[in-house]
């Protein structure tokens, strides 16, 4: 729900926005250095970018190992091709560049070269959903529903720089392949208020609540986390199950979480076609579980350009907007919790 | 048949080059005539480019290629990628030549839970280092090969073997500038050159000549020759060996259905029809022109 107060017009800034709040926590560059960070212990990391290191993070790697940083223009087909072949004869590869261009651009080698022999190819891809006001060209809506039938391909949704920094060395771990939706820049830093930690293939319940559950990927577990503390002002106890593993969905947790009389709304920074909510929606039809589902996720539509701020609370990722969501299923009426409270919280 | 688990068999050889040449001419005889076997399982199929490209590949892996037929993975071997994965019949008939594979099981190609599926496949077959099928892929991959293997200071090569129709792909120019900005000398590009395509001949469907000065304009060190000349092959390569600095590519040129007057005479198809009868013809006339 978008406020009505007038305010003067945001602009659209940098290409990548941070969309950590005033004053929040932040780190810097998280990817980057937990990339270098692991480098340290195992020589077979090596990184590529396609003319985006700088604008992926990679640079904190090619910096601290340039004989190990493959730079390989502008250019992400062989760019995933060469990732390949790094890890066909037995290195480890990062390979980054914006999420639009390793899904959109260079789908055929991420699939053939990379997840067909199961290769151990870590794919990084920037501006994951709507994290960018540049408009379709640069905004991933749809990058997990092109990937989430790929075979063999592990998919992570990070929330912040904990997730981040904790997913990089699980993710090399792995034997397979991997495409990671990278939050770079100043990353917020939210997890580590919590008993969490991140385990691949893993859903963690962030908190536990009575009414609702809010099952959340990527960015959008944090504003699910603030969702659900302003909903608590209200007397509405929310849970929050967090679901960083987009693929292998953890789909135990997923149906523990749903089988439930409480309000069940997935929450994703990706188009409602293809991605977390018809993940889940799909695992508890396949396990006969007729829990309605609330998907919270960016409309089937070429986004718009602008701010991000803006822009997340047109097409409804903003926390105001998952409060307002929320309030909205659970049914108005005076009997309603917040009936007392005329005007709805705004951020 | 040599296998290169010894030193690899160079031009410094003491053998005489006659003889040299005479055991790859063999060879490729033998892999035409595996070719054909396998063709006449399947009654169709790419046979004219397996024939076409015989003597390359007879050259490679009885010549050029280090390799242990018994250890198809190990880690100091040359790497020979097919990027054309439709040539996969052309593979397998040398990888039987080279003992990866053993030559009773040819009889399977392209039967249900054979090793030797119709498009290459690596997971399927000891000696396929990719899988093929869609064009424009093998470039890229050995680019990361031969940059690992740099990197680890392995001094392996990596060869990917092309077709002209595959000049196409722009995936194919991507990989062919990263070669070059990153000094991969221990690439070698080898380009079918048989001047057709699915759509027919590649003069209509995209040209793509001037071919070698496309390849010297993006950086690469650039050779051509009779890809059925097998004396021209030998020197060819051994120049491409000896090369460093930049990637090479030896483009060669081809004739569809080499060795088989029937089929060479035929007109050019990209998938080539043989009647039943005439698969004995084509074998005779192989035989024939062995002893020519």
């Amino acid at each position: 729900m978008t406020s009505t107060a007038p305010r003067k017009k945001l602009t659209t800034s940098a290409m990548i926005a941070s969309f950590a709040d005033p004053g929040q926590r932040t780190s810097s560059a998280p990817f980057g250095h937990a990339l270098t960070r692991l480098a340290h212990e195992r020589p077979e990391i090596v990184g590529l970018s396609a003319d985006l290191a700088k604008y992926t993070d990679m640079h904190v790697f090619r910096d601290a190992f340039p004989d190990r940083f493959f730079q390989m223009g502008m250019a992400e087909q062989v760019m995933l091709g060469a990732a390949a072949g790094l890890a066909e004869v037995g290195l480890v590869p990062f390979a980054s560049t914006y999420s639009v261009f390793a899904t959109r651009r260079a789908y055929d080698f991420l699939c053939l070269d990379i997840a067909e022999p199961g290769l151990n190819v870590n794919v990084v891809g920037a501006l994951p959903g709507l994290t960018t006001g540049y408009g379709p060209s640069h905004q991933a809506t749809e990058d997990l529903a092109i990937l989430r039938g790929c075979p063999n391909l592990t998919i992570v949704d990070p929330c912040d720089s904990v997730d981040i920094e904790q997913a990089v060395p699980a993710l090399a771990a792995a034997p397979g392949p991997t495409y990671l939706r990278l939050l770079r820049g100043a990353v917020p830093t939210v997890l580590d208020e919590y008993d969490y930690r991140f385990e691949l293939g893993k859903a963690a319940e962030l908190r536990t609540g009575r009414d609702v559950v809010l099952i959340s990927t990527g960015l959008m577990t944090m504003r699910a986390l603030q969702a659900a503390a302003r909903l608590e002002a209200d007397h509405v106890d929310v849970a929050v199950l967090h679901v960083p593993t987009i693929k292998p969905l953890d789909t135990e947790a997923v149906l523990r979480a749903a089988r439930t009389d409480r309000l069940v709304v997935t929450c994703e920074n990706h188009t409602v076609v293809g991605g977390l909510g018809e993940a889940v929606a799909s695992t508890l039809a396949f396990a006969g579980v007729g829990t309605r589902l609330v998907p919270i996720a960016l409309p089937d539509e070429f986004l718009a350009a602008g701010a991000l701020p803006t822009l997340h609370d047109r097409y409804g990722l903003s926390t105001d907007a998952v409060v307002a969501r929320v309030k909205a299923e659970l049914g108005g009426g005076a009997h309603a919790p917040w009936a007392a409270d005329p005007t709805p919280a705004t951020a | 048949m040599t296998s290169l688990s010894t030193p690899p068999v160079t031009a410094d050889s003491t053998r005489g080059q006659e003889d040299r040449i005479d055991r790859i001419r063999q060879a490729a005889y033998r892999i035409r005539r595996n070719a054909l076997d396998m063709g006449e399982v399947q009654g169709q199929g790419y046979i004219g480019q397996a024939l076409g490209v015989a003597d390359v590949l007879a050259v490679v892996y009885t010549d050029q290629l280090r390799y242990r037929p018994e250890d198809p993975h190990w880690p100091d071997r040359d790497r020979f990628l097919l990027s054309i994965g439709h040539y996969a019949i052309a593979l397998y008939a040398a990888l039987a030549e080279a003992g990866i594979i053993p030559a009773e099981e040819l009889e399977t190609y392209g039967s249900d839970d054979s090793r030797l599926p119709m498009s290459a496949m690596a997971s399927y077959t000891p000696g396929m280092e990719i899988s093929g099928g869609s064009l424009g892929h093998g470039l890229g991959v050995a680019t990361g090969m031969a940059l690992g293997l740099r990197h680890l200071g392995n001094p392996a090569r990596v060869f990917d073997l092309l077709s002209d129709g595959e000049l196409d792909e722009g995936s194919t120019w991507e990989a062919a500038l990263a070669c070059a900005h990153h000094g991969l000398d221990n690439v070698t590009a080898v380009v079918d050159v048989n001047a057709l395509q699915a759509d027919g001949p590649t003069a209509g469907v995209l040209r793509t000549e001037p071919v070698v000065d496309k390849w010297r304009a993006f950086g690469w060190h650039a050779l051509r020759v009779d890809g059925n000349d097998v004396a021209a092959l030998v020197d060819a390569f051994d120049e491409l060996r000896e090369h460093r600095g930049s990637p090479s590519v030896l483009i060669c040129d081809t004739r569809i259905g080499s060795g088989v007057p029937l089929l060479e005479g035929r007109e050019k198809a990209h998938f080539m029809r043989v009647e039943p009868h005439e698969w004995q013809i084509a074998r005779d006339q192989l035989e024939e022109g062995l002893s020519r």
